[in-house]
């Protein structure tokens, strides 16, 4: 048993490629408290996304153990939401029925009727009211993304898992959606993981961001983010956001190699 | 709507009547080349034996190719969900389809003697589900990984896996080569009513033209498989709209 809703406790992975196998994770810890939301950056290809997909259930590590909840991870649960860099919308149907789709594999104890108004709710809820019927392709980028948010979360999943969701966008498009996901953290409280490559983005949304070593990665220096909870951007120009953002840059450069690791705390 | 139905009929009209100046030009006899004037009438003379005839070939190049597309997207999902299954296949699949089906046609023709039904299904069939198993196996196999992960995260089966997402998202490909696969089953339905004649079919009477030398039948068969092939094709386009429409993007 764990405090945390998240374990990660000492798992090494490596992948069975045609050249040998080639290690990814080795040795990474990660924990997350109930309702935490840990930002995990680190260099390109360092093991990200082989990270989410452990804690999904989808693969299981070489060694060490995953705990969902003060429970062994030994496959896929219901409890868990996803969303991606590419928002993986199902072409033939409308935004509606797109965020409904988990609900046809999930077990739900809302009827039909609720489920939908549930999903009308989480569409209101990003900014796409009145986009419900229309087809993905006829929505912007962002409004793809923001669409397969709601339905990341519209089974009401524990865990919330974000690979690179706003990798793609304009920054503007990403600062906006920035202030929706603490809207939605607010409205349907989560337990997160959050991967991204921007920095800014680790410090607005989470409240611990984990850097990664490089490949293979293990967690090579955690920073808490003091007063967390929705606010506005302004936030990135003080000068304690400046100070985090300095320490995480040269964490960066540590795990990619760049600088010497005896600057490591 | 007017505009989609009258283009291409008036473009036909306007086929017809050069292909009449051109005969009428040279002055070509009729065993050279029929006018289209002289196809209506030899059509009107023999229309009844051009309706049975007609659904002879229709039915059975729809049962062909009913059969293709049950095979060929078994086969293609066998090929398209397992990497192992599609190397070992593609080769053997490539080879057959490499072989000219004309010199198949005789050889089913002695093997199922008199099964004229059959063996007009089976060379319909054989011809036309290359392009369907190939289109399938490919739309699985490339299907990107984050669509499988969606559901499969949530511990959905391989089966509604497919149901909801493979399937779907494989049907503009599949109504591609479904496309082709109707023309090329109608050419085998009369392939084999023409090489292994039994008197049934359009191709059949087409024979029977050449024995009376009868060019303007000829021609009137050739006018009437046109058709038919238009027909048949249209029918996919339409299925197509229903079952694939949300694939075609609107034209601005
Ligand atoms: N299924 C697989 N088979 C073999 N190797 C893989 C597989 N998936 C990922 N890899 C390799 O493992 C390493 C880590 O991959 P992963 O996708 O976890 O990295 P990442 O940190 O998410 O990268 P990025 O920042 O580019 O998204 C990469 O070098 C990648 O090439
Ligand atoms: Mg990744």
């Amino acid at each position: 048993m764990t405090e945390y809703l998240i374990d990660i406790k000492d798992v090494t992975h490596a992948y069975q490629t045609q050249s040998g196998p080639l290690p990814v994770l080795d040795g990474l810890n990660v924990s997350v408290p109930e309702g935490g939301f840990a930002a995990v950056v680190g260099p390109s290809g360092c093991g990200k996304s082989t990270l989410t997909r452990l804690i999904a259930g989808l693969m299981k590590p070489d060694a060490g153990e995953v705990w969902l909840h003060g429970e062994p991870v030994k496959g896929p649960r219901a409890t868990v939401g996803m969303a991606f860099q590419n928002p993986v919308l199902l072409e033939w149907r409308s935004i509606l029925k797109n965020v409904l789709l988990p609900l046809e594999i999930v077990h739900s104890k809302l009827s039909r009727r609720e489920q939908e108004e549930r999903a009308r709710r989480l569409l209101a809820l990003v900014g796409l009211e009145g986009f419900e019927d229309k087809r993905p392709s006829e929505l912007s980028g962002g409004m793809r993304q923001r669409a397969s948010l709601c339905r990341a979360l519209i089974h009401q999943p524990e865990v919330l898992i974000l690979d690179e969701p706003f990798g793609a966008l304009d920054a503007f498009t990403r600062e906006d959606l920035w202030q929706i996901m603490h809207r939605v953290k607010e409205e349907e409280p989560f337990t997160g993981v959050l991967i991204t490559h921007d920095l800014r983005e680790s410090i607005f949304l989470a409240d611990e961001v984990i850097v990664l070593s490089g490949r293979p990665a293990h967690t090579q220096y955690r920073l808490t983010v003091p007063d967390t909870g929705p606010r506005d951007l302004d936030h990135l120009y003080t000068p304690e956001a400046a100070e985090m953002l300095n320490v995480l840059r040269h964490q960066i450069e540590i795990a990619q190699g760049r600088a010497p690791a005896e600057a490591a705390e | 709507m007017v505009q989609k139905i009258a283009v291409p009929l008036i473009a036909v009209l306007i086929f017809l009547l050069l292909w009449e100046l051109l005969v009428w030009a040279n002055g070509w006899p009729n065993y050279k080349m029929a006018s289209p004037s002289d196809l209506w009438p030899a059509f009107w003379r023999f229309r009844e034996l051009f309706f049975v005839m007609g659904w002879d070939t229709l039915w059975r190049t729809v049962v062909g190719l009913l059969l293709a597309i049950v095979f060929g997207v078994g086969l293609g999902m066998i090929m398209g969900f397992s990497r192992i299954m599609r190397d070992a296949l593609y080769p053997l699949l490539v080879g057959f389809n490499a072989i000219p089906k004309a010199t198949v046609v005789p050889i089913i023709a002695l093997m199922f003697v008199g099964a004229h039904d059959f063996n007009t299904i089976l060379i319909a069939f054989m011809i036309s589900f290359f392009p369907i198993a190939v289109s399938v196996s490919i739309g699985l196999s490339t299907l990107e990984p984050e669509y499988r992960d969606i559901l499969r995260s949530l511990g959905a089966s391989k089966l509604d896996i497919f149901w909801k997402i493979a399937l779907p998202k494989t049907l503009p490909e599949f109504f591609g080569a479904l496309k082709v696969s109707v023309t090329l089953a109608f050419i085998g339905t009369n392939l084999m009513e023409i090489v292994s004649p039994h008197g049934r079919g359009l191709g059949a009477l087409f024979d029977s033209g050449k024995t009376n030398s009868d060019y303007p039948l000829m021609f009137a068969v050739l006018i009437a498989l046109a058709f038919l092939g238009i027909v048949l094709y249209y029918v996919v386009v339409a299925l197509e709209k229903v079952f694939a429409g949300w694939a075609e993007r609107s034209p601005t």
